[in-house]
């Protein structure tokens, strides 16, 4: 398989438009014979369904939660970066373009990078027009701050809930939609299988969540917009039903699976309290901007603080280490999420961390407080220091936080071309569910972006190109391909429920959460990772032979639900594992320990690696394969990420 | 590994939880004990523990609605001891830790109560209605592109923020459980004075309120009689100036508007 | 229907019914209030039994009082129309609920109150003023003009201990009625203000203590102090 990446000729800065004017065009009067579905309705796939509602397309949109309003792009807290350059401090699309391809360590599409620059600036006016209430100076102008490893004020937020606002912004956009009959909306809907006909996408089997029916669309595309799937993990900030059923289903049914090793582990979360911790929370990168990190300087004062024989007060200035501070004078506390994180791993590894656990870092507010007063602090950070307070019993103005690095977001996911359209005709995958934009490692406040590009100003344009040439005919459900899916789909969940074990599906998942976070986390290495797979196959077995499913199909059965999704996660870990150690170099999200700088920084072969993986399932329990995208890169150069 | 409090002491409860197959038959409360529950633990991961010993006995588990657990989803409900969303003022259940409660408590665990929100099964309640309400008029019509620069649009920032307050509304249901009427007007009125506060949203104020209000009436909820139940039990704290700026709104919308109907 | 019964059979609509009659209703027990002070005056009824002839007879008035009358039943009536609608939004109580932890109880039992508050009315209303209205009452020449002395019968009523108790029972009803109601007037109707509504709420309160204790004096004042 040759894998077209179809990016347009031209320069970067063309190419975009040259293609918007390239694509063929389905006529008004004809989008009504085509139907689109849309899985997932966060911020890509609310925003894709939306539009094709107002382009005329006829829409299904299916979401498992009760609501589109759920998904969990409503999480994410920081801002979205747009290069609008409103604060006349040297932002450009290019710079923009620039960043996230370096932040991304090289491992990004550039002509995707570019586009996504490109358009940011239209999703700010979209969103304001939508209502979106964002942050406002006294002018009555939009306000920016600057985000985690940028230099410029590029982020737009609202207050610390920026996903929120624009995920109902979305909501908003789609639910008029719905009111004029262009969208039907699915909700507690999950969708279980994609079906193919002569090789195209076609439609999709489902599970209706409350009644356990199964039952098909169909469709002339299908756009997948369905999250990322850091939930293999089980601990991870991802919402509990995050999960890669539809993605990994698809992949099963020949879409190939793109970098699925390179996942964000987000330096700033509420480290764990115990063994019933069900999943994490995240504390906006934010706090970075005027929080100071650090941690004991020797390992016996580090001890001494774990064992409760001094408090953090104790501890004297000249006694904490301010590690960021330290070896990233120009950066500070503001390095990207990958290189934050790694170095909270490394000097709770040398015994320097603190909390009972010793897996904790401080993140300590006491000299903002003294420079601003709490009050500004309190109105800056109010709400995140609150939620801190409200699961840990601490009181952040007090006492410094504490913080640990979890799992938030998977760079990699379904492989797309430049159109966001997989390697099988008709199928299309946007946001975090597809791989293309954020390469090794994802900036802050670029996910929304993403998303929002995606569905907004992108697949809008590009589904045309296909379906303009795509026959008006539809195919009925009846249709064999269908009924074989559904019988499929009908097997395994019988299967689950009839093996009747002794162990419980959260009792696997976390056991393979933290095979995943043992040796495909923060840190990886070869004899690890060849563990790691071993185990995952042992588990996956014993899976299949002992796990415990009660009730039945035909009901709202959340057991069930949670068994087929982490029947994938089990299958899926071991795609992470194996690209893990097939890339024999390290970058952004993806550390191999051995490949490191002699100061612990990643250390990439661009001769050797400068590519996409993209896997091919060959059945459970084979060895995928692997396919080449090459990166070329023309417009940046390849450098060590350096942020001292 | 041990918590933030490694000298809290694990508790152990006595739990009532209405359990009701679906959503046409009957329901019941059931006592369940759960032994060895951790302070540090939230109430949601309580419920897991519970879920996990179930399972392993081979019987079903309770079902409940639940998905970011960081209290922004609304996702979550539960009626805990007769409180929305449980003792904590300004706390979604997924936000609520257990060192809120003491060793030998009992705790009763209802779904939220009203016509308008039926039970799918256990705790679990359907909350379309809000949807649909939303669906009636809560969007600025829009569409993709063609629309003016950001800043063409100033906003004066006491506005903005305001705006903002009554947009952080997270679609739990707790207004409806807690009022006694089961009226959705915290919701409603929500959405409703968000956009009519922007400059964007007042191109469709009327109809909006209009249809946005005939729909909340449709679907079944009950009046508003001001005890401000609703906004006291709200977990992001929508205030009740919403509630005064849907009925200025509503009065004035169909006084003056068009609309014959 | 039409948009204005419509409008005015919404629950919203209902609430504005409620408030503007509301509102009615106590400017009424304002006036009613100032009047009866009359009783106060010693004379031996004179006054009083002058302004009730007046009540009674002046045209304004009289329409005014069918006015009230269409107060009290439009006011009636959307409560009733609206708690049966509210008993409906929730068809499965909780079976344990501390609403004490969120809303007042006077805010919660306005139906209660008010119907306590009716019944005191048909009391009230048979005892004095149907047999002012409809003939029953002794007369009395007052400066060569002759009145009915509904003065006497207030007196004799009021020498009755559960004739007192009823009215005084009636007027702390009244007063967690109007002290919930009062506020709740003005946020139905949307007329609500950061600078203002706080003074709203604070001169509701004290209006509606001050204006039945006004009421709840009189029964009181002529059981304790008064002999025939």
């Amino acid at each position: 398989m040759i894998l077209d990446s179809k990016i347009p000729e031209g320069n970067l800065a063309e190419k975009w438009d040259k293609h918007k004017f390239n694509v063929k065009l389905v006529n008004p009067a004809n989008k009504r014979k085509y139907d689109i579905i849309v899985v997932g309705t966060g911020l890509a796939g609310a925003s894709a369904a939306a539009t094709f509602g107002e382009l005329g397309y006829n829409v299904k949109a299916f979401c498992f939660q009760d609501s589109p309003r759920r998904a969990h792009s409503i999480a994410a807290q920081g801002g979205i970066n747009a290069a609008k350059n409103y604060q006349n401090d040297g932002d450009s699309i290019f710079r923009l373009f620039y960043d996230t391809v370096k932040g991304g360590d090289y491992r990004a599409r550039e002509a995707n990078v570019y586009r996504l620059a490109q358009v940011s600036v239209n999703i700010i006016d979209q969103c304001v027009a939508q209502g979106v209430p964002f942050a406002r100076e006294y002018g009555g102008l939009l306000a920016n701050r600057s985000f985690g490893g940028a230099q410029v004020s590029r982020t737009f937020y609202a207050r610390g809930q920026t996903g929120q606002q624009l995920l109902l912004g979305a909501y908003s956009a789609l639910n008029r939609q719905i009111a004029y009959g262009k969208v039907k909306m699915y909700p507690r809907t999950e969708m279980l299988d994609l079906v193919m006909v002569d090789g195209k996408a076609r439609g999709i089997v489902v599970r209706n969540l409350i009644t356990g029916k199964i039952e098909s669309h169909s469709a002339h595309a299908v756009v997948l917009a369905t999250g990322g799937y850091g939930n293999v993990f089980f601990l991870s900030t991802n919402a509990m039903g995050s999960n890669a059923t539809a993605a990994w289903r698809a992949h099963k049914k020949g879409a190939l699976f793109a970098n699925p090793c390179y996942t964000q582990i987000h330096p700033t979360c509420i480290p764990v309290s115990g063994d019933y911790q069900s999943k994490l929370t995240l504390m906006s990168e934010s706090l970075r901007n005027d929080g100071r990190v650090w941690v004991p300087k020797t390992k016996e004062i580090a001890e001494r603080l774990r064992k409760g024989e001094i408090t953090v007060n104790d501890i004297a200035e000249a006694d904490r280490d301010y590690y960021l501070e330290r070896k990233y004078p120009a950066f500070g506390n503001l390095v990207p999420r990958d290189v934050a994180s790694r170095n909270a791993k490394l000097v709770c590894d040398e015994g320097r961390g603190v909390g009972a656990s010793g897996l904790a870092v401080y993140l300590d507010f006491a000299d903002a407080i003294k420079r601003e007063g709490q009050p500004a602090i309190a109105a800056k950070y109010g709400n995140l220091f609150e939620m801190y307070a409200k699961i840990t019993d601490e009181n952040p103005y007090e006492r410094p936080m504490r913080i640990y690095p979890a799992v938030h977001y998977t760079m990699g996911g379904l492989w797309v071309d430049y159109n966001l359209m997989t390697n099988i005709p008709g199928l299309y995958a946007t946001g975090e569910c597809n791989f293309s934009d954020h390469g090794a490692n994802r900036l802050g406040a670029s996910a929304l972006m993403q998303g929002l590009a995606d569905g907004y100003f992108v697949i809008p344009y590009t589904i045309g190109d296909y379906l303009a040439q795509t026959p008006y005919d539809k195919v009925s459900t009846d249709h064999p391909a269908f009924k074989e899916a559904e019988a499929e789909v009908i097997a395994k969940n019988n299967q689950l429920l009839s093996i009747n074990g002794t162990r419980t599906v959260d009792d696997f998942h976390k056991a393979l959460g933290l095979i995943m976070w043992d040796y495909c986390g923060m840190a990886r290495n070869a004899e690890g990772l060849k563990f790691a797979k071993q185990e995952i196959r042992k588990l996956r077995d014993e899976f299949w032979r002992d796990v415990k499913v009660t009730g039945v199909n035909e009901e709202l059965n959340q057991t069930l639900e949670k068994a087929y999704r982490v029947a994938d996660f089990l299958e899926l870990g071991e795609l992470m594992v194996d690209d893990a150690l097939h890339r024999n170099e390290s970058c952004g999200g993806h550390f191999r320990e051995e490949y490191q700088t002699p100061e612990n920084e990643a250390l990439r072969d661009d001769e050797n690696f400068a590519y996409v993986a993209a896997w091919e399932f060959t059945g459970v329990g084979n060895e995928p394969v692997l396919h080449k995208e090459e990166l070329k890169f023309e417009n940046v150069k390849l450098t060590q990420r350096s942020y001292k | 590994m041990a918590g933030s409090n490694p000298n809290a002491k694990p508790m152990d409860l006595t739990l009532k939880v209405w359990r009701q197959k679906d959503r046409n038959s009957a329901g019941s409360m059931v006592t369940y004990p759960v032994v060895g529950i951790s302070p540090d633990m939230s109430f949601l991961e309580m419920l897991d523990v519970l879920n996990e010993d179930l399972l392993r006995k081979g019987e079903e588990p309770i079902a409940f609605d639940h998905d970011c657990r960081e209290g922004i989803c609304g996702m979550c409900s539960l009626f805990i001891n007769g409180r929305a969303h449980g003792p904590e003022r300004g706390t979604t259940t997924c936000q609520l830790h257990m060192r809120h409660f003491s060793h030998g408590d009992t705790i009763t665990i209802e779904p939220w109560r009203a016509a308008a929100f039926p039970v799918h099964k256990d705790l679990i309640v359907d909350r379309s209605a809000f949807d649909r309400i939303q669906q009636a008029g809560g969007y600025i019509s829009v569409n993709t592109g063609g629309v003016p620069d950001a800043n063409e649009i100033p906003i004066p920032k006491s506005i903005a923020d305001k705006a903002f307050d009554a947009a952080t509304c997270i679609g739990c249901g707790a207004c409806v459980a807690a009022c006694k009427n089961a009226s959705a007007m915290l919701f409603v009125s929500a959405k409703v004075s968000q956009m009519a506060m922007l400059p964007q949203g007042k191109t469709e104020r009327k109809t909006r309120a209009e249809n946005m209000v005939a729909q909340m009436d449709i679907e079944g909820f009950g009046a508003c009689s001001n005890t401000g139940a609703c906004a006291a039990e709200c977990p992001v704290g929508i205030s009740l100036e919403n509630i005064a700026m849907l009925n200025r709104e509503y009065l004035g919308a169909r006084l003056t508007s068009e609309n014959l109907a | 229907m039409n948009w204005f019964t419509k409008t005015f059979s919404s629950t919203i609509g209902r609430k504005i019914i409620m408030s503007i009659t509301g509102l009615f209703l106590i400017s009424f027990l304002v006036v009613h209030l100032v009047g009866n002070l009359q009783l106060f005056k010693d004379d031996g009824g004179a006054a009083f039994n002058v302004y009730s002839h007046f009540m009674g007879n002046n045209p304004i008035i009289r329409t005014m009082e069918i006015v009230l009358l269409l107060g009290f039943l439009f006011h009636i009536y959307d409560a009733i129309a609206l708690t049966r609608r509210n008993k409906a939004s929730r068809p499965v109580g909780y079976a344990n609920n501390h609403p004490q932890e969120n809303s007042t109880w006077s805010s919660r039992n306005m139906g209660l109150l008010g119907t306590v508050i009716l019944v005191f009315l048909i009391i009230h209303l048979w005892n004095f003023f149907v047999p002012a209205r409809f003939g029953g009452l002794d007369p009395i020449v007052v400066e060569n003009v002759e009145y009915d002395n509904l003065y006497i019968k207030v007196v004799q009523s009021f020498q009755i201990w559960w004739y007192v108790a009823i009215y005084v029972l009636a007027m702390v009803a009244l007063a967690y009625h109007l002290i919930h109601g009062f506020q709740s007037a003005f946020q139905s109707l949307g007329l609500t203000h950061k600078k203002y509504t706080p003074f709203i709420q604070k001169f509701g309160y004290a209006f509606s203590v001050i204006i039945c204790l006004g009421f709840a004096i009189i029964p009181l004042y002529f059981f304790f102090f008064f002999e025939l």
